[in-house]
């Protein structure tokens, strides 16, 4: 099987704007990830080519990008589901949108760490520990109600794809709003209202329109709209109440 | 060059990095220097578990934990720092559960367990529940609490800085050199304490579950600087991964109660480890694969065997055992969903429905950088101490792993000992002052990259690389022998001199230059795995991971020492074998004195 790419190129040391560059591999396998035509190219025919990546299976979240026009990590897309009707693949990939690109596919996540800081995303409870020495206990329903949202890589495909936040890059993003629900919804974490408090503000989860973009292309499969609801919800009725209906739900 | 001035550096991001980092945080002015931003860190793979002897679910007790230890690292484990991990591990895991990280939970809300391989009762007895863990993303969520609680704590993060040296000092160390990825500039981090915590070097062999970043850059740099390098003719080879990439599959699967079957159907770990099976240790296991394979038994006559998870299969074995316990697909589901979405992914195969296909892959280091019990580095056979050096996680040797790892004692000797070296670090530092700045610091390092920058040769890097993962992966990987690992050895040095006088890189400018780094990275390898054949080829035994087919006894008069390999000045590897393995347990109960390994 043959790939044939278009890779967005731009290094700021040479170029002064963005340029489509084109590659052609022979012998590919149907099962090479799109990360190891970027490997082959680079390896192969053009070493200035730069890319982020780590684990190579979908589990770090260094190569989120635009992969024919969605948000995917490298890693998880195979050369397979991207053949025309004549059997070879073509692949379009540029860098995530609404990020400044600093070069080639590589852009700054500096912003997108901010947004994510912002929401206190770190477990809080000053309260003695349990006296024995032991864990703070959690009933496995308790546990359940944010198990979803525990799985984010911070990949930035989810925010980087969302119509709100190519608007107004100061709203906080799915993602951010997803590693809030994670600790909201944490009946051992007592910061609930303080995170509450920073995304009922104007730049918090209200710019979000329900467009879904988020959800589908999160590659680790959070139900992120579903999460940003249940959020929008603790906003107006509190993070207890809210929880607990959360709890009913899944016990169904 | 800029020139950053802190009490410690630590390099590294990942699980061991983090820990030290809140804890040296919480008294002296620290930088944690990573060359991927901290949540990339290899340690947010780790699927299966954390080991902890916390009883939740069955009686255990940490004398059982270090006693599997021992057994698993077929006694090179030095038992004071057995001890140590088993102890420490139920405070450390319970502190984790205080930092908020959400474990899977029994029903009264403690926190679960699992069975992993080696795991007994009772001093080698039944499986017993051990493994700590979130789904099977235990090393993510640790990952995720530690970097969140630094941020918690406000600690100072270089994120994509890549460090290429360390600055000796006639007595100890005066800090590290880093290039900042982004534009390519060099930073001297001038400290009184330095830590490495830059993980595995899987990216030596051609299989393998490592991360393309896992390239054992501290390991190799520390080396250079006169480190030595302990035990590195240990590598484990993990017996499940997936065919034919090596993206691992947990032993959480057997956990779970899946079994491996070779071509005939066969559940063959019956003939290798009878009381145990599939549990087995990784070693044990691994070479069984092997052994199936080389017979004829591969599925389809080809390099792998099926690892069956489906509750049809599960379940009668389990009935066939006498057990009451059935398994149900939605609790495959549940259990392992990131394995189930993998083999989805990569192969179509749906675990479910059908067996998985795995061969042992490359998986990590039980060798590394010799530290005692505080994460000090020691430089010889007599422990003696490098001051203001730290090291801790994969790429450090304490060596409670021995020849052969325990599935979960690694996220137990990230937390354990890097909580141990970040709180002796502030100890330190409150007792030291700053040693002061060679003058040409970062000189050197700065030379060698240029070096490769203006390099114009005739072998490009990844040329030089798989010709090195390839050799390794035939002669120094699971079966060895003289003959193969002095044919991998000739190859490697061949390989160093090529990417010394003959290397050509495409990329000469400054920012994000991946590819001078990756070329500087393939040096480390080369040097992991030249030191790995010098030490395989002189450990006439066959002991753990290291299996030799010409020796294949193994050798306790002469061989329960571990090595120490030195780099000397005409480029050469010198190997010491002085230091003794720490007996401390087997002193006091002949239950830990070396026997037999039967599973
Ligand atoms: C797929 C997989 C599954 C595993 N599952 C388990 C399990 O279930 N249980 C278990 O106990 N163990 C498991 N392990 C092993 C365990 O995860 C690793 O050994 C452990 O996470 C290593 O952690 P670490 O902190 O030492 O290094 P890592 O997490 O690998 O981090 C290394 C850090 O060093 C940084 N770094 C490296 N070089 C440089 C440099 N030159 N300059 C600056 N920074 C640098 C990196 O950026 C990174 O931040 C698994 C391993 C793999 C590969
Ligand atoms: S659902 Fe909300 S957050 Fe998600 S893409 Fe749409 S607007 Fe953005
Ligand atoms: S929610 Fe999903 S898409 Fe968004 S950052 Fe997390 S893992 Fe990535
Ligand atoms: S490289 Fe880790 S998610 Fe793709």
């Amino acid at each position: 099987m043959r790939a044939i790419l278009r890779i967005r190129r731009f290094n700021p040391e040479q170029d002064s704007k963005p340029y489509w560059g084109e590659y052609t591999l022979e012998d590919i396998q149907p099962t090479d990830r799109v990360l190891d035509l970027l490997n082959r190219v680079k390896w192969e025919q053009d070493g200035t080519l730069v890319y982020r990546r780590s684990c190579a299976h979908g589990i770090c979240g260094s190569d989120g990008m635009r992969i024919n026009g969605v948000n995917r990590l490298a890693c998880k897309v195979l050369a397979k589901g991207l053949t025309d009707g004549d059997g070879d693949a073509h692949v379009q990939i540029e860098p995530m949108l609404g990020m400044k690109v600093l070069k080639d596919l590589i852009v700054d996540m500096e912003p997108f760490f901010a947004h994510y800081r912002a929401v206190l995303p770190y477990f809080v409870n000053d309260t003695p520990a349990p006296a024995d020495g032991r864990e703070r206990l959690q009933s496995p329903e308790d546990r359940a109600v944010f198990d979803d949202t525990t799985k984010c890589i911070l990949c930035a495909c989810c925010t980087t794809s969302c119509p709100s936040f190519w608007a107004n890059g100061e709203y906080v993003g799915p993602a951010a709003i997803v590693q809030a629900h994670r600790f909201i919804f944490d009946s051992r974490d007592v910061a609930a209202d303080k995170r509450l408090e920073v995304l009922a503000e104007p730049d918090g989860v209200w710019r979000c329109r329900t467009i879904f973009n988020c959800t589908n292309a999160c590659p680790r499969d959070i139900e992120i709209t579903r999460a940003i609801g249940e959020v929008k919800l603790a906003t107006r009725r509190g993070a207890e109440k809210q929880r607990e209906a959360m709890r009913k739900e899944h016990a169904k | 060059m800029q020139t950053h001035q802190y009490d410690a550096v630590i390099v590294g991001a990942g699980g061991a990095g983090l820990m030290a980092a809140l804890y040296a945080s919480r008294g002296v002015k620290v930088a944690v220097i990573s060359k991927l931003y901290p949540t990339r860190s290899h340690t947010g793979a780790a699927q299966g578990g954390i080991g902890a002897a916390l009883g939740n679910l069955e009686e255990d007790h940490p004398e059982w934990h270090a006693f599997d230890t021992v057994k698993g690292g077929d006694y090179l484990s030095d038992q004071d720092a057995a001890l140590r991990l088993a102890e420490e591990a139920v405070s450390a895991v319970i502190e984790l559960e205080h930092l908020g990280l959400p474990f899977d939970r029994t029903p009264d809300g403690r926190i679960s367990q699992r069975r992993f391989g080696g795991h007994t009762s009772g001093f080698g007895g039944q499986p017993v529940r051990r493994a700590c863990h979130a789904a099977d993303r235990t090393g993510h969520m640790i990952l995720q609490t530690l970097y969140q609680q630094c941020i918690k704590n406000d600690v100072m993060f270089f994120d994509e800085y890549h460090v290429i040296d360390l600055i000796r000092t006639a007595n100890g160390v005066a800090g590290v050199v880093a290039v900042n990825i982004d534009d390519g500039e060099l930073h001297v981090f001038h400290s009184k304490a330095v830590l490495f915590a830059t993980g595995g070097w899987g990216r030596v062999w051609e299989i393998t579950s490592n991360a393309l970043t896992l390239t054992g850059d501290g390991t190799a740099l520390t080396y250079r600087r006169g480190v030595p390098m302990q035990d590195m003719e240990f590598f484990q080879f993990h017996p499940t991964g997936l065919y034919p990439m090596g993206i691992l599959i947990t032993e959480a699967v057997r956990g779970e109660g899946g079994v491996l079957l070779n071509d005939r159907g066969e559940r063959f770990m019956e003939r290798y480890a009878p009381s145990i099976k599939d549990l087995a240790s990784r070693d044990v296991v691994a070479r069984a694969i092997y052994l199936e394979v080389r017979e004829g038994r591969g599925i389809k006559g080809k390099r792998y065997v099926h690892l069956d998870v489906t509750p049809e299969t599960v379940n009668r074995y389990l009935a066939e055992a006498g057990e009451s316990r059935r398994i149900t697909a939605e609790y495959v589901e549940e259990k392992l969903p990131d394995i189930l979405d993998f083999t989805r992914t990569y192969l179509g195969v749906d675990p479910v429905k059908e067996p998985m296909p795995v061969q042992p892959t490359a998986h990590y280091g039980m060798g590394g950088i010799p530290t005692d019990l505080e994460g000090r580095v020691i430089m010889d056979a007599q422990r003696t101490p490098l001051p203001g050096l730290y090291a801790a996680g994969e790429c450090a040797c304490v060596s409670v792993h021995g020849a052969n790892r325990l599935g979960t004692n690694s996220l137990t000797d990230l937390i354990v000992f890097g909580r141990a070296a970040g709180k002796h670090m502030v100890e330190y530092c409150a007792n030291t002052g700053l040693e002061s700045l060679p003058d040409d610091a970062g000189h050197e390092a700065e030379a060698g990259l240029e070096h490769i920058r203006q390099s114009s040769g005739s072998r490009k890097p990844y040329q030089i690389r798989s010709e090195m993962q390839q050799v390794m992966m035939d002669h120094v990987s699971v079966f060895r022998t003289a003959e193969g690992i002095q044919d991998a050895l000739d190859k490697v040095r061949t390989l160093k001199d090529q990417w010394q006088n003959d290397l050509s890189i495409d990329d000469r400018g400054k920012r994000f230059n991946s590819d001078l780094l990756e070329a500087w990275e393939l040096g480390c390898m080369l040097d992991i795995a030249e030191v790995t054949a010098v030490s395989a080829l002189a450990r006439e035994e066959s002991r753990g991971a290291h299996s030799r087919e010409d020796f294949p006894k193994r050798d306790d008069e002469k061989w329960m020492v571990h090595t120490l390999a030195y780099p000397t000045n005409d480029g050469g590897v010198r190997l010491n074998h002085d230091k003794k393995v720490d007996m401390t347990l087997a002193e006091k109960d002949p239950r830990f004195k070396p026997k037999e390994r039967v599973y």
